[in-house]
């Protein structure tokens, strides 16, 4: 991670967008952080597909589910420069947030998302005021104890999570009142996009402002930015607190669409996971969730219906192929390709 | 009160008996994440490798245990090298998140290969007629077996460190893993040193899982669902050191086998707790050093 990505991305791209017909709230966007035309291709992409491909709109907000969760955790691992194998711990936290309130009688959907969002921020609070004060390989092994402590406290009271069975009897009230989550999706796939694309406006003006400036910088130099007077380690917290929030979301949306928390929204197969899909699109890119996460789940089905005993050998030769020929992910490759073209 | 101390008997020899196993096992990757700084996810590979190749060569072949014992980490130790020369020396000093990227990819080949090769089921483990059934100690009666284990762990153990501390090759990579640059300039060929190292650690592990076969059981997911064992003792005990990670797993093997005797209903919670609880107080470890990475 020598190289900024986002500031060579945005050397190598053509001029932002300048349309004084644009809406305001876009423009003020485009202005302020150099919006380009291709940060538009997955929201046609996601638009297109509702109607391209009605049967699998439940997959699709899953997808949605998933990017939401490798861009927050793009946000702390790619931009902070946090070694974490235990982002789970939050999507988790907020997917049993959500789960146990609308198991007793708390359904409305958007006010469970702010609870499970504040649920797994002061997880990431508490965890993050010890982790971040460490390094290395330490640091990892905290962030992957602080996940299994939590999946092994989930999965042992059982009595109020319904332990390995997982948690069952979520009743979610229609969105605002109106829109009833039904069987095929529809009401699921929107609002798991819109959030999506709140969520990639929170985590883009972040790593677009000073703020975010400051994370790379101390990714690439903890030290030069304590001498500079940065306070390294609250903006680390922040970050890290942001971060959790917004997989505590995503992790809510899953409980949310599926009226089901399983374990395994706790487990180290999902940190793990979401780690291999950002690294596979590009860490610290953005865009590395939008293209790695769809890819990783792409190739994982395909891999799994093509040879169910053995796809895991398919899925390790793909990702070895990526470290050993494709460092910086795919997003990676796509921006080594632009400015070959370019020179 | 003689029920409490025949269950602290019984604790500390189960808690000991694993606590070889898992010091053997995971010995290699404190000294491959401390020499080398990587992040070896894949190192329970290798010891699954050993109770493969151990139980196939023992219960297929007929070849007598202590043989299938010595073949199966030799012939790790010397596979690994191949692994080591071709993947592992292309990211030595690279990102840490593409080692990350790189052994996770290995360990789900493995699975997979495991899975084509020895089948889903666990790889069955019978101790030898001579080491099967129960001993006599002290009017008290214990699994020939694992009293087998302790023993062979001690022996090795002190092999181990006898053979780092006294002989020249120890010296030298006690060396390289004190400071690499240093020890290259004084002449040592600390290439050559890291194959030689990344050999014996994976050659241990296949040892520790070829006679921990019988404690930690041989199935294809054993590298993925065991990691964490293996990294608690390695981050307890102190990255890079040898000793280190030996206390550690005693003191994991003891505390897990009393916790999951005394509060069964807690599972591992404990041991997380008490690992978060030393790392905290101690980030670099019980033996690692302040202010090395």
């Amino acid at each position: 991670m020598s190289d900024t990505p986002a500031s060579s991305l945005a050397a190598a791209a053509p001029p932002p967008i300048r349309d004084a017909k644009l809406p305001e709230g876009v423009r003020l966007l485009a202005r302020r952080h150099r919006l380009r035309w291709y940060e538009g291709l997955p929201w046609l992409i996601a638009i297109g597909g509702y109607f391209l491909f009605p049967d699998y709109l439940s997959l699709g907000a899953q997808v949605f589910i998933a990017i939401l969760f490798a861009l927050a955790t793009d946000l702390i691992l790619g931009y902070a420069g946090v070694i974490t194998l235990g982002q789970a711990a939050f999507f988790g936290a907020g997917a049993y947030a959500c789960g146990l309130l609308s198991a007793h009688g708390w359904t409305e959907p958007l006010s469970l998302l702010v609870v499970a969002a504040a649920a797994a921020a002061l997880v990431g609070f508490l965890s993050g005021f010890v982790i971040l004060r460490t390094t290395g390989l330490t640091q990892l092994m905290l962030t992957l104890i602080v996940a299994v402590m939590l999946q092994e406290a989930a999965n042992k009271a059982s009595t109020v999570t319904g332990g390995a069975n997982g948690l069952q009897g979520m009743v979610i009230s229609p969105i605002l009142g109106v829109f009833d989550f039904d069987l095929y999706g529809h009401v699921a796939y929107i609002y798991c996009l819109i959030l999506l694309f709140l969520g990639w406006v929170l985590i883009r003006t972040l790593v677009h402002s000073p703020f975010g400036r400051t994370l790379t910088g101390i990714r690439e130099s903890e030290a030069r930015m304590h001498a500079i007077g940065s306070p390294v380690f609250r903006r680390r917290l922040t970050a890290y607190v942001i971060s959790a929030a917004v997989c505590g979301v995503a992790g809510a949306l899953l409980a949310e669409t599926t009226t089901l928390v399983a374990l395994d929204s706790l487990s180290f197969d999902r940190s793990g996971a979401v780690v291999i899909m950002l690294i596979v699109g590009g860490l610290g890119r953005l865009y590395g969730a939008f293209v790695g996460v769809p890819i990783y789940m792409i190739a994982a089905d395909r891999f799994s219906t093509a040879d169910p005993t053995y796809w895991y050998f398919w899925i390790g030769v793909f990702l070895l192929l990526i470290v050993l020929f494709a460092r910086g992910g795919i997003v990676g490759l796509i921006e080594r390709a632009v400015r070959l073209v370019r020179k | 009160m003689s029920d409490i101390l025949s269950a602290a008997v019984s604790i500390a020899f189960h808690g000991v008996a694993f606590a070889m196993v898992l010091y053997l096992i995971s010995v290699g990757l404190s000294v491959t994440m401390g020499l080398m700084g990587f992040v070896n996810l894949a190192h329970g590979v290798f010891a699954a490798a050993g109770g493969y190749v151990m139980t196939t060569l023992f219960n297929d072949y007929g070849v007598p245990f202590a043989f299938a014992v010595a073949i199966a980490a030799i012939a790790v130790g010397a596979a690994s090298v191949i692994l080591e020369r071709t993947l592992y020396r292309r990211l030595y000093g690279g990102d840490e998140l593409d080692q990350v990227l790189m052994t996770i990819a290995l360990v789900f080949i493995s699975v997979a290969g495991a899975k084509y090769i020895w089948g889903s089921e666990q790889a069955p483990m019978h101790p030898p007629a001579l080491l099967a059934g129960h001993v006599d100690l002290l009017g008290r009666e214990f699994p020939t077996y694992r009293t087998f284990v302790i023993v062979a762990g001690v022996v090795l153990v002190t092999l181990l460190w006898l053979g780092l501390d006294r002989t020249r090759l120890g010296a030298k990579i006690r060396a390289a893993v004190d400071n690499r640059r240093m020890a290259q300039s004084v002449g040592i060929n600390t290439s050559g040193l890291f194959s030689f190292t990344f050999a014996l650690g994976t050659g241990l592990a296949a040892l520790g899982g070829a006679l921990g076969a019988e404690l930690l059981p041989v199935f294809p997911g054993y590298a993925l669902d065991n990691l964490l064992l293996f990294l608690i003792v390695v981050s307890v005990g102190g990255l890079g050191t040898i000793r280190g990670p030996f206390f550690a797993a005693l003191l994991l093997g003891v505390a897990d086998t009393a916790f999951k005797y005394a509060l069964p209903q807690f599972g591992s919670f404990f041991i997380y707790a008490l690992t978060l609880a030393i790392l905290l107080v101690r980030p670099k470890g019980l033996f690692g050093q302040i202010g090395r990475a």
